[in-house]
């Protein structure tokens, strides 16, 4: 035991030494991929890029016009550990597994010029990034994300052949820097629109001349999620009439102390004797945060972030508004819009305050558990972005190696903290809900004041 | 320069949530060593207590997060 952990300083301690080595040693080529690493961010500094263009291999484009500047596929070799996090903690189009695997989904496109159209996006046979080797109509598949090229009358087939995708960032008309995106079609740059907005703007979208109706990857997880808890809970069930009166058994032993402490503990006292009525509500919310939440912390399976997305939870916090406020009793709105038993001064403060606060909670539980995990997930993928920072971005073996051993214990720490988190979080969600609902269906008694 | 602004003003954001759990969970352990039969209660309202909290450090965080 002790010698197991010797050794494993031991090796820490070489494979630190051998990555300063290497540093040393490789510092003609660090400069030279320092130097590489500067193309990668295009127009940063252009006018030195471009005296550069001719001697380097690497080609930087330049894109003067929006569609039809000529323009080279760029290898990219620099590593931006913000665009990667964001990338992979947003939604997609194509489902991913290790990379490798890449189940197409369905893409479901309105547009004004041509209505609606479906297709499959293993029409983009996407590759590395989920970047799409093939375009369709003027649509092309750029990180996952379908994109719609701004310019018609490019090409003449209906699936065409995309050598490679770029950003540029270039100053607007309002003189703000802004990252442009070109696909890169028979030597040509064509700018893309933005992402489409199902991320409410927040991860890159924007504004598009499309609306994007497809079925995600995370709206596929979400659906797969509830059939498992569907099944798992209609064996649950059955256990109750075939096994009646024997102990809880297999999934069952489970469910039953989960079930029985959102009952006795979170319905009952928050909404007393009428909790038959909202006790589904809460095992239903507690139950599909906590199976997506579980779900996106699998490695590989798709990395789904669907309780990470803001409009995932803002469906549920909406869902929670409305249910909240139209079960609410006249009691409950009658302390909102005329507080009673308060001098007329306090309530005009009072009741601006209420009626924010109706708002407020639920855009705080949309807030809380959307950043709660997808903060985990950008954690996890900050500490295995050290390999990469680290190994300069595959260039240096010994330094990916340090990376790797610093990267796994921080990772399974942080995935531990996840799993708490996970439950923590569905716990928080569904007391939160049980203490708004209580709170408007709350009697009043007002002799006691 | 907006954007190191935005890392200070996550910082302090999290200092604050830092302290504020920290209280919460002191507190919270306190009280059940009084009165461990309570623990229960406790540990619900010191859950709901962190995560008001934390919701509003979150709130400041990706405020943060976004402004570019």
């Amino acid at each position: 035991m002790k010698l197991n952990l010797l050794y494993s300083f031991l090796l820490i301690f070489l494979l630190s030494g051998s990555y300063a080595q290497s540093h040393e040693h490789n510092h003609d080529h660090g400069h030279d991929h320092d130097h590489s690493h500067g193309h990668s961010h295009d127009g940063h500094d252009h006018g030195h890029n471009h005296s550069a263009d001719h001697s380097g291999d690497h080609h930087v484009n330049n894109f003067a016009k929006e569609c039809g500047s000529p323009a080279q596929v760029v290898e990219h070799h620099g590593y931006d550990p913000t665009a990667t996090a964001l990338h992979h903690i947003s939604d997609a189009n194509v489902l991913t597994i290790m990379d490798m695997v890449r189940i197409p989904l369905p893409a479901i496109i309105y547009n004004k010029d041509r209505g609606i159209e479906t297709f499959s996006t293993g029409k983009f046979h996407a590759g590395h990034h989920d970047n799409g080797h093939n375009g369709y109509k003027d649509y092309v598949l750029f990180e996952g994300n379908i994109h719609r090229i701004k310019c018609g009358g490019f090409q003449d087939k209906e699936v065409y052949e995309v050598q490679g995708f770029d950003r540029q960032t270039k100053a607007n008309s309002e003189g703000k820097e802004v990252e442009n995106k070109y696909a890169i079609i028979n030597g040509k740059g064509y700018m893309l629109e933005a992402k489409t907005t199902y991320d409410l703007n927040i991860l890159g979208g924007g504004p598009t001349s499309f609306i994007d109706f497809s079925p995600t990857k995370n709206v596929i997880t979400m659906f797969l999620v509830a059939l498992l808890l569907f099944f798992l809970f209609r064996k649950a069930a059955k256990a109750y009439t075939t096994r009646d009166g024997e102990a809880p058994s297999g999934i069952q032993s489970f469910f039953e102390p989960v079930v029985q402490f959102i009952r006795d503990d979170v319905a009952i006292p928050f909404l007393g004797d009428k909790y038959d009525k909202y006790l589904p509500l809460l095992l239903t919310i507690f139950f599909f945060i906590l199976g997506l939440n579980l779900w996106g912390q699998v490695p590989f399976l798709g990395s789904v972030n669907v309780t990470g997305s803001l409009t995932v939870t803002a469906v549920m916090a909406i869902l929670v508004f409305v249910i909240t406020n139209f079960s609410g009793n006249g009691d409950y709105w009658k302390h909102i819009l005329w507080p009673p038993d308060t001098p007329i001064f306090v309530k005009i403060i009072l009741i601006p305050v209420e009626i924010l606060g109706l708002f407020i909670k639920p855009i705080t539980l949309m807030l809380r558990l959307a950043g709660n995990i997808s903060a985990g997930h950008i954690a996890i993928l900050s500490f295995v972005g050290l390999i990469f920072i680290f190994g300069k971005a595959g260039a240096s073996m010994s330094g990916s190696l340090t990376g790797t051993a610093i990267a796994i214990p921080l990772t399974l720490f942080m995935m531990g903290i996840e799993l708490i988190v996970a439950f923590i979080q569905a716990f928080v969600f569904t007391i939160l809900t049980a203490s708004y609902i209580g709170a408007a269906t709350e009697e009043h008694h007002h002799d006691e004041h | 320069m907006t954007g190191t602004l935005a890392a200070i003003g996550a910082g302090l954001a999290v200092i604050g949530a830092g302290i504020g759990l920290g209280q919460i969970g002191g507190k919270a352990v306190e009280a059940i060593a009084r009165q461990p039969e309570a623990a229960g209660d406790i540990r619900g309202s010191m859950l709901i207590m962190a995560a008001f909290m934390e919701g509003a450090a979150l709130i400041a965080i990706l405020f943060a997060f976004f402004i570019k």
